[in-house]
């Protein structure tokens, strides 16, 4: 069958199979390799992307179901060049080491700090909690999207007293 | 000499003011990977490139009746499926364990495992390979299966190892060590002994990218690339070379960016082979990825020891000896990844932190029809065992005595001038000075305040607990003259090369999963050669770019390869200083060394920089006498001693008495490293361990149903600590150096994994203890608490 979509703001349109898995789409069909694939279940959360905005499992998610949407990658975060706060916050706090959760983790860090700009510990903590980590033990984590979530503030209040 | 450090906790340490070399500092591979340009494995894409999927047991002990792959091999995508019979013919079906064992590649007589690699498809793509396993007809008549380990040895006992000759039982090894008459007579007279039964469980190194390889097979030049999920690059391209026959020269393993290790991607597993088979039968390129499921029930385990401890001590608590009984279950084939001379790995190390007598250890292990394995998951073989089992009798000991248990182990510690201390069972722990540390945890803790609050809440029925653990592993594994892997010497090689423009390159034989060694390594050759990380690039993990070495494992990278870097820079440095010294035309002996650049005794002005010197070595113009050009230099480094990390943790818990659910409050966790090369990536080494600690001693067990069939082999049956589970780490440091590492680092990687269980484990026992129970088995999980709390703890298995 025939699927169109947009992808990180490009207009795409490929032949594949009903079945097709969208993190199989990204990831076989388009190279978008960024997206990572950890599990069977549903449970890792290493293939977390955007449809519409909303944070999905990719592995849940058939590429079929995806036509005429909007998909967001963690190739699709960094805008014209310039690293997105949540990028920066976890080089700045150590928030990766082997970086195979990471993509995912930065999406819902997205996703949480567009709609909770100034989210608590626990408040981030849950919004993480259905994407394993195996190496960070999560507190770094934690730290870097506080670290985004304040530079953003910090950011704002500049825009703002120059407006 | 003891430095005592403590972070505050929502920071980090500052770079010393250093400007290179030691200390916090961003780690160089991070760029890449926020930007989902790491390059793992299942990113590799070649072109023609097919996929490989693997047929599995279903059932844990079956003689194989017949195998029908005609359906699968008229499927139209199908390009090779292949069966153990097929390699047989080719004397592939079987391989080499890392522990002199063998192996299936694929069944050819029976399966031994549920899970076994019975058969392989290669086809277009992945689906179509996973269609066409389902497509293979294979007729298992189906065996008694052993997976009670406590009956392996029942005489009735169906033989699990028929394919060895003669073999007629499913007796695996037998091993001893320490005194077993001494320690006798120090039980016989001491006046308390305290003993019990403990299970460290089966458990799973789960990292978060599963194994697999890409193998592309050039039949023209007969050269074999494999891109594969291996923590030791270059072992594995030997092992391959002896397992296949192929020639050394000819064979490149790349291990690309790793999506995590723990030691499950030590051994080679059946898999990899089939994909290199795989790639010479049809000349293509051939991918392989297993899913969640294979990694779980099929890859290396962790642990899987029955232990009986006990101690003796005098009645005010002096600890006289330790002795103890193993049961241990090695699986279907003795897969452990261990030095050779010791296979129960550096269990002997279970002496722990303490001035002993007399110590003793007898082992016994057996074959099941289980997955192999005996990876060492985040620790360095079987320390994590030895550990768990000092610090859980040590605790049973203070409950029998009604001592506080930091007292009591402060009372027994090794002190400060016996190291190097030779432990009753052969170790030399090269140094430790541990009651700075012990007492630096209590510290952070706020432990009195802690034992007030307790009495308070207990007074009210609430259920708290506060476990300590205090550890010494031995890692950096190891002087070549008693230890090695299937005959490789346990040494790294480390080449430096520094360009004329004065940026380097460092190559490594070691290979990160996830501990920054881009970062760190870049790091310690600056400290010893004064130009910037930033200007070092470290490459690693490809056999054609680096030089020959163990590979990352055991906490080695750092013990063992960084100080083949810091080496390999010195040696440079040594070159430098000849050419320094022809370039300000007065004797080496004049010379001195500020990081970056020597100058002249007493005269600062008059002075070359590291990057004068590179362009002066590579340039034209004279060098002095005997001075050869370039500035480069390459080591073999082969550490005279292991290096012996210490730590001490607390844990706080609460335990809900209406539904016995376990949360860690507090984790204080102190750790002596030795030297800090930086602190940031220590700290998340640590925080990582101690979250599989959590996992462990609450969650994590890969368990199996009488028929064998494994009930830990998805994500939602073998659980892995969330965000939720644990709790915002403190941590702290003290500094005691190792005195044989060039720069005296200890490694760090593993600390927590080894040290955190014991402590959670003592926790929850402590908040048992109106219950008047004194032990309860890991995975500490509600319906087990709630079993303990009835006074009727049980074993895991
Ligand atoms: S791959 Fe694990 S949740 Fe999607
Ligand atoms: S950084 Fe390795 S799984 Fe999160």
């Amino acid at each position: 069958m025939r699927v169109s979509m947009t992808v990180n703001g490009e207009e795409i349109t490929r032949e594949i199979e009903g079945r097709l898995l969208l993190v199989h789409f990204l990831r076989d069909h388009l190279s978008l390799t960024g997206t990572h694939w950890g599990c069977d279940t549903s449970n890792c959360g290493t293939c977390v992307v955007w449809l519409d905005g909303e944070p999905v499992k990719s592995c849940t998610v058939l590429a079929a179901m995806a036509g005429g949407h909007e998909v967001r990658t963690v190739e699709g975060l960094e805008r014209d060049g310039e690293l997105d706060p949540v990028q920066q916050g976890f080089m700045e706090c150590h928030g990766l080491q082997c970086g195979f959760c990471t993509p995912g983790m930065l999406m819902t860090a997205r996703a949480l700090l567009d709609r909770n700009p100034s989210p608590s510990e626990a408040e981030i903590r849950e919004a993480i909690s259905g994407q394993i980590c195996r190496c960070t033990g999560y507190a770094t984590i934690v730290r870097s999207v506080r670290w985004a979530a304040a530079r953003e503030a910090a950011d704002s209040e500049t825009t703002g007293s120059m407006s | 000499m003891t430095t005592v450090g403590h972070r505050p906790l929502d920071g980090f340490e500052d770079n010393d003011q250093k400007p290179i070399g030691h200390g916090r500092m961003l780690r160089k591979e991070d760029p890449r990977f926020i930007r989902g340009m790491g390059r793992y494995c299942d990113d590799v894409q070649l072109p023609g490139m097919l996929h490989m999927a693997v047929l599995r047991s279903p059932v844990a002990h079956a003689r194989i009746v017949s195998i029908d792959t005609s359906a699968a091999e008229a499927h139209p995508k199908v390009k090779a499926v292949v069966t153990g019979a097929a390699l047989a013919e080719k004397g592939l079906a079987w391989m080499p364990t890392l522990s002199g064992d063998v192996q299936a590649v694929l069944a050819t007589d029976k399966v031994r495992f549920q899970g076994q690699e019975v058969a392989f498809v290669v086809a277009e793509d992945r689906y179509a390979a996973r269609d066409a396993l389902e497509l293979i007809d294979v007729e298992y008549d189906v065996l008694e299966p052993v997976i009670d380990v406590r009956k392996a040895l029942d005489p009735a006992a169906p033989v699990i190892r028929d394919d060895l000759e003669g073999k007629q039982n499913n007796h695996c090894f037998d091993w001893e060590t320490g005194d077993a008459e001494a320690t006798e007579a120090v039980f016989a007279s001491a006046d308390v002994v305290v003993s019990e039964d403990i299970v460290y469980p089966r458990v799973h190194p789960a990292p978060m990218e599963t194994c697999g390889c890409v193998a592309d097979y050039d039949r023209v030049e007969g050269r074999l690339t494999l891109w594969s999920t291996s923590q030791a690059p270059h072992a594995h391209r030997t092992l391959y070379a002896i397992v296949a026959g192929l020639p050394e020269h000819k064979i490149r393993v790349i291990s690309p960016d790793l999506g995590g290790g723990f030691g499950g991607k030590v051994p080679i597993y059946p898999g990899y082979v089939c994909a290199i088979v795989g790639s010479i039968v049809t000349g293509k390129p051939v991918k392989w990825m297993e899913d969640r499921s294979e990694n779980l029930t099929s890859t290396g385990f962790a642990r899987d020891y029955i232990m009986r401890g006990e101690i003796a001590a005098t009645r005010d608590g002096r600890i006289l000896a330790v002795r103890t009984n193993v049961l241990a279950d090695h699986g279907a084939f003795n897969g452990v990844a261990a030095p050779v001379k010791y296979p129960a790995g550096f269990f002997g190390v279970f002496t722990g932190s303490y001035d002993l007598q007399a110590a003793y250890c007898k082992m016994t292990a057996v074959f099941t029809n289980k997955a192999p394995g005996g990876v060492a998951y985040a620790c360095s073989f079987r320390i994590t065992e030895a550990v768990y089992l000092i610090e859980r009798i040590v605790d049973c000991l203070a409950y029998e005595l009604q001592m506080d248990p930091i007292e009591l182990r402060i009372k027994n510690f090794i002190q400060p001038d016996q190291f190097p201390y030779r432990t009753q069972t052969g170790w030399v722990y090269d140094s430790g000075d541990y009651e700075p540390t012990m007492r630096k945890a209590m510290e952070i803790a706020g432990y009195d305040e802690l034992r007030e609050e307790q009495a308070r809440r207990r007074a009210q029925g609430e259920l708290m607990g506060i476990g300590v653990s205090f550890f010494t592993e031995a890692v950096g594994a190891g002087p070549r003259k008693d230890m090695d892997i299937l005959g490789l010497g346990m040494a790294d090689g480390c080449e430096l090369r520094v360009h004329p423009t004065g940026k380097a390159v460092v190559r490594l034989s070691v290979q990160s999963q996830g501990q920054g060694h881009e970062t760190t390594f870049a790091q310690i050759v600056a400290e010893e050669i004064g130009i910037p990380p930033a200007d070092i690039d470290v490459v690693h993990g490809d056999t054609d770019q680096t030089p020959f070495g163990l590979g990352t494992y055991g906490s080695r990278s750092t013990p063992v390869s960084g100080a083949a870097a810091a080496l390999v820079a010195r040696k440079v440095r040594d070159k430098a200083r000849l050419i320094a010294s022809g370039m300000l035309e007065v004797s080496v002996a004049d010379l001195e060394w500020e990081k970056g650049s020597f100058h002249v005794k007493g005269d600062p002005a008059k002075c070359v920089t590291i990057q004068d010197i590179a362009m002066r070595a590579h340039g034209a113009g004279d060098l002095p006498e005997g001075v050869e050009g370039g500035l480069e230099a390459q080591i073999c480094y082969n550490p005279e001693n292991l290096t012996y990390p210490h730590g001490a943790y607390i844990c706080v818990v609460d335990i809900d008495p209406g539904t016995a659910q376990v949360k860690v409050r507090r984790f204080i966790a102190v750790d002596d490293c030795g030297t800090r090369i930086n602190p940031m990536i220590i700290e998340g080494q640590v925080h990582g361990g101690l979250t599989d600690g959590v996992g462990m001693a609450l969650m994590e067990m890969i368990a199996f149903d009488e028929d064998g069939n494994c009930l830990g082999g998805s994500l939602m049956d073998y659980l892995i600590p969330t965000s939720l589970e644990v709790p915002d780490w403190e941590t702290g440091f003290t500094v005691t150096p190792s005195p044989h590492h060039p720069i005296g680092a200890k490694g760090v990687g593993e600390s927590a994994t080894v040290g955190s269980p014991p402590a959670i484990v003592n926790a929850v026992l402590d908040a048992l203890k109106p219950f008047g129970i004194r032990h309860a088995d890991m995975p500490l999980t509600p319906s087990r608490v709630w079993d303990a709390m009835r006074g009727v703890p049980r074993p895991p298995i």
